[in-house]
């Protein structure tokens, strides 16, 4: 879609936990401004493959480039590199002890010292982003998990990332409250952020996703535009999971 | 019934104790407010390094605790204040008490930590550190806040049980309250000093019972 140099670069990725190979071999480039959507059934990596990009996960062999640069790297500092790559969870993980506010500009005061009243103020730019600047002073457990998840989202955006993975970002919100974030994607989206996103949302992959990409057992089975992988998979095996997706 | 008064709750043999008590009493609140922040202090750091992903810096924090959990409190102190001194260290009884303290507290207050710590789910970590905060960062402001918090009820109740334990500093010689009421029993052959340190020790360790048990209740009453 573009031929800039690609934003996250992960070449021939393997991770094992044990015995069990669970990335056998990953390759994916993510170009600037991309959205890719991963796809695939439960236990196929998908997960362990957004931990390995910001190194949550160790990855056991291959390489990872972030803007070019080699994560893995003897001598990188990840906390720099993780401060690139925003990381949203299905369980929100905000911290509980700290309000909205406190949550997002932690990082910012803690980790890249700024002054607090500097903080804030980035701080709540990144909730007006996601429609949540009157909801500063609440704590975690007085939100909705719709809006927990788009304070998850701030507090990522905060750091000004160059690319943002999401990991299953609605699988654990009320069907009512999925619409929501949803919303806060495409708006990250239209104004060019880079994002990964692992999710079964089929709806928003069609209308909002440059390329789909579907793993199976820790593999890259296919991947392409969504109306050509949804439409007119080559795998039985995606043809398989798409119907079983759908059906729900 | 006045026999009792007389040797027990005696006005005239209290009027006379009450200097040593009351200097006794200052001496317990020194040594408390000595030994339970170094207690909670040595506590903490007893429970981070046992956090340590290095089988080789965990090992050692595991057998010093274990070791002092199972050694008796007045038997460290005697040792210290009466053995360490053959070896050539004699130090000074305050110090000494201290030092028993700080050995014999920490590695409850290390377990207490170290339970709160490993009730915290492993996301808030992983959380913390997808921000690019270091994992002392993480420790500092996300884990060890809402382990601390999970544990309060421990803490006090450790806490009371460490007041309760300075008054062992008496066997060195630390005039702290009982030290200063046995020594008012033996000036009076009187046992009233006694029952007023008690009374004083209860009446200080109250409110924190109160506290405790309204943190239980509480607890009881969300599960
Ligand atoms: N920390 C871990 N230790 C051992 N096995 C793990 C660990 N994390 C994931 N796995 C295993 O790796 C496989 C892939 O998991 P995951 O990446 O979570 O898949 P997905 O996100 O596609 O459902 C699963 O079989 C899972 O049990
Ligand atoms: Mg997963």
């Amino acid at each position: 879609m573009n031929d800039r140099p690609p934003i996250l670069d992960v070449a021939e990725l393997r991770k094992s936990f044990g015995h069990l190979e669970v990335l056998k071999g990953v390759d994916l480039q993510v170009r600037p401004r991309e959205l890719v959507f991963i796809i695939g059934p439960s236990g196929s990596g998908k997960s362990t493959l957004l931990r390995c990009c910001n190194r949550l996960e160790e990855p056991t062999s291959g390489s990872i480039r972030v803007e070019g640069m080699d994560i893995m790297a003897p001598g990188v500092d990840i906390n720099l590199v993780r401060r690139r790559i925003g990381m949203v969870f299905q369980s929100f993980n905000l911290y509980p002890h700290l309000n909205v506010l406190g949550n997002v500009t932690l990082a910012l005061r803690k980790a890249l010292n700024k002054p607090r009243a500097e903080a804030e103020e980035a701080g709540m730019q990144a909730l007006a982003r996601v429609g949540l600047a009157n909801k500063a002073k609440a704590y975690p457990n007085e939100l909705s998990g719709g809006q927990q998840q788009r304070v998850a989202i701030a507090r990522a955006l905060a750091l000004e990332p160059t690319i943002m993975l999401f990991d299953e970002p609605t699988s654990a919100l009320d069907p009512e409250l999925v619409g929501s974030v949803l919303a806060v994607m495409r708006e990250m989206r239209e104004s060019g952020m880079t994002m990964v996103v692992v999710s079964h949302e089929m709806r928003f992959a069609r209308s909002a996703a440059d390329r789909v990409v579907f793993m199976d057992q820790g593999m890259i089975l296919e991947q392409g535009q969504p109306e050509k992988l949804f439409n007119a998979p080559d795998h039985a095996r995606l043809k398989q999971f798409i119907s079983s997706i759908e059906r729900h | 019934m006045d026999v009792i008064l007389q040797n027990f709750l005696n006005l005239k043999i209290l009027g006379e104790a009450a200097p040593y008590l009351w200097s006794g009493f200052k001496m317990t609140l020194l040594l408390c407010m000595v030994v339970v922040p170094l207690g909670v202090a040595g506590g903490l750091a007893v429970a981070l390094a046992s956090t340590l992903k290095s089988k080789w810096l965990r090992w050692p924090v595991v057998a010093y605790v274990d070791f002092f959990r199972a050694f008796p409190p007045l038997v460290l102190l005697i040792f210290i204040a009466f053995g360490l001194p053959f070896l050539g260290l004699d130090l000074p009884a305050f110090a000494a008490v201290a030092l028993a303290f700080l050995l014999n507290t920490s590695s409850y207050y290390g377990e207490i930590f170290r339970a709160g710590i490993e009730s915290i789910p492993r996301q808030q970590f992983e959380a913390a550190r997808s921000t690019g905060l270091n994992a002392a960062q993480t420790l500092a402001w996300v884990i060890v806040p809402q382990a601390t918090r999970n544990v309060i009820p421990d803490l006090i109740s450790n806490t009371l049980e460490v007041a309760k334990l300075t008054s062992i500093a008496s066997v060195v010689a630390l005039p702290e309250l009982l030290y200063a009421a046995r020594q008012g029993q033996a000036l009076t052959y009187n046992a009233t000093p006694i029952i007023a340190a008690g009374i004083i020790y209860v009446a200080c360790l109250w409110p924190l019972v109160r506290l405790l048990s309204r943190f239980e209740h509480r607890q009881i009453a969300l599960h």
